[in-house]
């Protein structure tokens, strides 16, 4: 399937008059929403799985289309949570059981009630460190370069554009091909995104 | 189902007014900070709040160099103005919380258009909160010590104190309604990045958003962590002002030993919370011609909002009396009648009244609700009243306790009004330069709100509909704008 050699590392067809240099896939720009997803399912039921979609606000219905696994975000979360909870008690039992005892106010050196608010605040601080931190870190972010900022009109993503990425990497890419795929996708235009 | 959905819809009006796309409302909230000239009168409001916070500055020299000695807070009155403005301070942080986590989650739409200020106004009102613990130590410098460190001298905090889990608290609510903040900001901030035209501000939004492009990935993600951390900031917000409220309800002095005090706390935070974000939002939305994105409906929310902490707030006055007379101990029943009629204090008693209890039944009209005069009035008075009520709470129950003896009696100096309305100045001038350069209604929310973000249902068997959503949709658009795709 792959055209893929030392002499051309993008695997993109060998033939193809239009290609000149070396790019990172195809980026094709849409109007609506709608259109978007419509097209997402098309390349994956074609076969595609290196693409992207790129929106302006956060679409549900793509990442059913594009076939997006559930991240393990709310996992890690989890995780968090725990470890926060149990460095919370352990911390204040260490303090005042191990380190430190002091009796105050004729309360049991491990006085669970009163360690309860600081352990549940620090279950919240980790969680919570987590989401924003694997959320980050998950996403690649931060992540200044992309190829996708090299399309001029890819600035408007992020106000009301929609786009679909194909990126060289996928074994079913082929310049030419691809190319006249998305243009068929009802796509405003068809950009090669430079490396 | 069919009629629920439709029920639903009318319950949900729609939230964005006017005729609007995804491009116009970018451009209209974004060009706030990137195009327009910035208005004569930011300069005059940013202004005066710079001078007022001036205040606080020199306050906060002048206390430093010479101790706290400057504040008229003394024995047996140890907890006075710092304590009452911290405690007033944090709770107005709490209606942003409410906003953007607690309506979040249960899918109020109209938190959209307000979430992103009255998170800023959370940050802003919790920085000059903390001043006053901080401050208030003494030795601020030395404020470290609250936390837990291994340290030569071999002290450790003291984790049974309800201080110590303020201190827990109020750091904990500070960091998470940052990240909070941050996190909704990241997507505008690309926005921002991709239109700026001056290269210095290209390159700090570019920084700040982290290379955001809006890849499905990405927002996948990103929607999951913003919902997990709304679930997180619910319980977080609860606990604040319950952990606040320990600080008293845990002593023993008549009049703070309640059991009602965690829930009567946090309805006051959002209560007076939900004043605040009023006062901002209605001069602001005229200033910056903002009202078809904070319509006349979210101030009416926002007033019912008030109107039902509100009410909840006049029950806890109205239990504090009870339990004094109910608890039969000779000290809360003259707590009480001292508070209310015997004390010198009686008429700020009264007053707390009027201002908390009285003045918001108006909000049981249309008239008064669907005004944004009135709206504003009424929020100012709460926040006088809000402030009240911790100053009746605190300085009535400190001022004559269990020995005659040991009463006294509490008036502020100038310095103590010095540092609150610098404070004020403070919290002004943060909001001036916020709405100045950071987008001030969450624009890829909004979009979220206009009728062509919903995928159209025209093509059968691809990914599930918004439908199932309650929100503003209108589908009779939707079904006229598939039949045109067709």
């Amino acid at each position: 399937m792959s055209n893929r050699s030392p002499a051309n590392p993008v695997g993109c067809n060998p033939k193809a008059k239009v290609m000149k240099k070396n790019i990172y896939g195809l980026l094709a720009e849409f109007d609506t929403p709608t259109q978007l997803v419509d097209a997402a399912n098309r390349i994956r039921e074609a076969g595609y799985t290196k693409t992207d979609a790129f929106s302006p606000f956060p679409l549900h219905e793509i990442d059913e289309a594009l076939g997006i696994k559930r991240s393990i975000l709310p996992y890690l979360v989890f995780g968090g949570a725990v470890t926060g909870l149990l460095t919370g008690f352990a911390l204040q039992i260490f303090v005042h059981y191990i380190d430190y005892p002091i009796i105050v106010g004729g309360r049991p050196f491990i006085s669970i009630p009163s360690f309860i608010p600081p352990a549940y605040e620090l279950t919240i601080l980790f969680a919570a460190f987590t989401a924003v931190g694997g959320m980050i870190l998950l996403n690649g972010l931060p992540q200044p370069y992309h190829p996708v900022f090299n399309v001029p009109r890819f600035a408007l993503a992020t106000r009301e554009k929609f786009f679909l990425l194909i990126e060289t990497k996928d074994p079913k890419f082929n310049y030419d091909e691809t190319r006249e795929f998305m243009q068929g996708l009802d796509a405003q235009e068809v950009f090669d995104v430079d490396e | 189902m069919q009629e629920t959905q439709k029920a639903e819809r009318k319950l949900f009006p729609t939230m964005v007014e006017g005729d609007h796309d995804f491009a116009s409302v970018t451009d209209k909230i974004s060009d706030l900070t990137l195009k327009k000239r910035t208005p004569f009168g930011w300069f005059i409001g940013f202004g005066i709040a710079f001078i007022i916070m001036q205040l606080l500055l020199m306050t906060v020299t002048y206390l430093l160099t010479t101790g706290i000695g400057i504040w008229g807070n003394n024995q047996p009155v140890g907890w006075a103005m710092p304590i009452i403005n911290f405690v007033w301070w944090i709770g107005i942080g709490h209606a942003g919380t409410l906003i953007s986590a607690i309506l979040l989650l249960l899918n109020q739409k109209w938190r959209t258009s307000i979430n992103r200020f009255a998170e800023a106004m959370t940050l802003f009102a919790v920085a000059c909160a903390g001043l006053y613990p901080l401050l208030h130590t003494g030795r601020p410098w030395l404020a470290y010590w609250l936390f837990p460190y291994p340290n030569t001298m071999g002290m450790w905090p003291q984790f049974r104190s309800p201080l110590i889990w303020d201190v827990f608290a109020v750091s904990t609510y500070a960091t998470v309604s940052l990240l909070f903040w941050y996190v909704g900001l990241i997507p505008d901030i690309a926005t921002l990045r991709d239109r700026a035209k001056n290269k210095f501000f290209k390159v700090i939004y570019g920084l700040l958003s982290m290379g955001w492009r809006g890849s499905a990935r990405h927002w996948h993600r990103y929607e999951i962590a913003y919902l997990l951390l709304a679930g997180l900031s619910t319980p977080l917000v609860l606990s604040v002002h319950s952990i606040v409220s320990f600080d008293f309800s845990v002593s023993q002095v008549p009049g703070w030993h309640a059991t009602i005090f965690p829930p009567y706390f946090v309805a006051g935070a959002v209560f007076a919370g939900f004043a605040m974000v009023l006062i901002l939002c209605i001069p602001l939305r005229v200033w910056y011609n903002m009202k078809d994105l904070i319509t006349d409906q979210h101030l009416v929310y926002m007033a019912k909002v008030m109107l039902a902490t509100g009410m909840i707030v006049v029950y806890g006055y109205a239990m504090e009396a009870f339990f004094g007379w109910y608890s039969a101990s000779q000290y809360e029943v003259f707590m009480i009648k001292n508070r209310i009629w015997n004390g010198p204090y009686w008429w700020f008693y009264w007053l707390l009244i009027l201002c908390n209890g009285v003045s918001i039944q108006f909000l049981w009209f249309k008239r008064f609700r669907e005004s944004a005069f009135w709206l504003f009035i009424i929020s100012l008075v709460v926040s006088v009243g809000m402030w009240l009520e911790r100053f009746v709470i605190i300085i009535t129950s400190l001022h004559r306790d269990f020995l005659p003896s040991s009463w006294g009696m509490y008036s502020p100096t100038i310095f103590d009004w010095t540092m609150f309305i610098g404070t004020l100045g403070m919290f002004f001038t943060l909001i001036f330069l916020f709405v100045r350069f950071l987008p001030i209604i969450s624009i890829f929310e909004v979009r979220t709100l206009l009728p062509s973000a919903q995928v159209s249902h025209g093509h059968a068997g691809h990914g599930e509909t918004r439908e199932d959503r309650p929100n503003s949709f209108n589908e009779s658009v939707n079904k006229a704008q598939s039949a045109e795709d067709k």
